[in-house]
């Protein structure tokens, strides 16, 4: 019997332009892409306190369209998308019928009949098969992915970079709400929204015009302190923020509850896949809770490390590292609903020693509006 | 990048410099690189055995830790206390202020085994080539 060959690494259209920038390139979810160009140290703060942009268009998009669209999308997502207007966005859990993760998600909506699922790169295709088995309804999933490029220009410097642009007025655009309009006479989705816990904007167009887009930003941001940024300072920003990542904070054992994310999911819709396990789980009280820490002593808390309370293992991480911006060293994971108050003492495992850490709120990192 | 006259290096990327049986012990410019904004370093205790070959430390970056490995054998005289407060010291200057530990090597002669800097210059150049 011979065995199926791997699937080829993809690149996306500005694979070229980030190997021209000298970026680090890694493997992530299929996909060759750069971690890192100037380091992600400084590519963290420039994100925090001017601007920085991210080829991000491995991740997917997959489209709902029909006369029973939003049927579709409220069936198989745990927040409310009848609440969307046109040309807004919300964030939302993909569930299983065990009220756990597929994947979490934006939902964006276009019309009343045609709505956007933006989705992780490594879940795309995970994705698509599963909203189409769950596809009772008058409706078409298609995923449209290879027809864009995304980029994502994040930090308080974002609106003043992107502006003289396009002549989308960019100010009244509220967070978590998008447009159509030309960036650079290219005609492109305007998102206001990230992964980074900053201000800024999601762009998707036609990945022909990838690279003029790509420096134009780079050239008209120069001058604001914009550089390029890679999925190491894409992971740090996050975690800093206190968002989840699929596979750490949230997978198909988590609930939403559990993951601090109740407030993407409406108990008050009609009934969705894992409503009802959320429910019993919600009414039997939960075993386990997601938690921030910070290190209280020298040490780095890192993913898959052992947390340690009164000298058993009560946990691990599921992401931790050094907080570029904060100056410290933070993560999150999951602990017995009796530890997680802020202020609770706990140990991480360390390799051969352990290191003491406290219990903080979440987020770690909140923008000043 | 032109490495220092007189170090010995191994193919982990760890230098040596050796004067009879007093050695400092560091990580190359290329270590450094490869790994990106380092973040925190763990170094053993002065006192601490070395076995050449073995890891003596860790030296982390954001994304990762990697174990540092002795490439001589002795017992360590000093650990560089700059690190814990400046661990960006080492992507500044690896072979300089940014060495990691000192030893009293047990064998001075095992560092002559290791690559001299031309050797290693050109070990570098084929690990770029392959990138």
């Amino acid at each position: 019997m011979t065995t199926p060959a791997p699937n080829p690494i993809r690149r996306t259209a500005l694979n070229a332009a980030h190997r021209r920038l000298g970026g680090k390139m890694v493997e992530f979810g299929g996909w060759d892409m750069p971690v890192e160009y100037s380091g992600i140290i400084p590519e963290h703060k420039a994100v925090r306190e001017k601007a920085g942009l991210f080829d991000v268009s491995h991740m997917g998009e997959l489209s709902v369209q029909g006369p029973e669209a939003l049927a579709l999308v409220q069936h198989v997502t745990s927040n409310d998308a009848s609440k969307l207007h046109l040309d807004q966005a919300q964030y939302s859990g993909l569930m299983t019928a065990q009220g756990t993760f597929v994947d979490d998600l934006l939902v964006h909506k276009f019309t009343d009949r045609h709505f956007w699922l933006v989705v992780n790169a490594s879940n795309c295709d995970k994705d698509f098969e599963y909203i189409c088995q769950q596809n009772r309804f008058d409706a078409q999933v298609v995923n449209v992915s290879d027809g864009y490029t995304q980029l994502a220009i994040q930090g308080p410097r974002a609106v003043a970079i992107l502006q003289p642009l396009t002549s989308i007025a960019l100010s009244p655009i509220k967070y978590y709400w998008f447009t159509t309009g030309k960036v650079l006479g290219v005609d492109c989705i305007i998102s206001r929204t990230g992964y980074t816990g900053e201000d800024g904007f999601e762009l998707y167009f036609d990945p022909e015009h990838s690279e003029r887009v790509w420096e134009g930003l780079l050239e008209a941001g120069r001058g604001e302190g914009l550089i390029p940024c890679g999925l190491g300072a894409r992971n740090t920003l996050r975690m800093e923020a206190g968002m989840a990542l699929y596979g750490h904070e949230i997978d198909d054992t988590t609930t939403p509850i559990e993951a601090g994310l109740g407030w993407i999911t409406k108990l008050g819709k009609p009934d969705f896949l894992g409503k009802r396990a959320i429910e019993e789980q919600s009414a039997r009280g939960l075993q386990r809770q997601l938690a921030g820490f910070e290190m209280i002593e020298p040490g780095i808390g890192r993913d898959g490390y052992p947390v340690v309370h009164g000298g058993k293992r009560v946990g691990q991480v599921t992401s931790g590292g050094p907080a570029p911006f904060l100056g410290k060293n933070i993560g999150m994971a999951y602990v017995p609903v009796g530890l997680a108050q802020p202020g609770t003492e706990v140990e991480i495992q360390i390799r051969a020693r352990t290191a003491r850490a406290r219990i903080v709120p979440l987020p770690f990192y909140k923008r000043q509006k | 990048m032109a490495y220092p006259q007189g170090f010995r290096f191994t193919k982990e990327h760890e230098w040596v410099a050796i004067e009879g049986k007093s050695a400092k012990i560091g990580i190359s410019d290329f270590a450094q690189n490869q790994l990106g904004d380092i973040v925190f370093v763990e170094l053993p205790p002065v006192g601490a055995e070395l076995t050449a070959g073995t890891a003596f430390g860790t030296v982390e970056s954001v994304k990762a830790v990697s174990e540092v490995f002795a490439p001589i054998s002795g017992k360590v005289t000093a650990v560089n206390e700059a690190l814990a407060k400046s661990p960006e010291l080492l992507n500044q200057d690896p072979h300089g202020a940014a060495w990691l530990i000192q030893a009293e090597a047990s064998d001075p002669g095992q560092a002559a085994k290791l690559m001299d800097t031309a050797a290693y210059e050109a070990f570098v150049a084929e690990q770029e080539a392959s990138h």
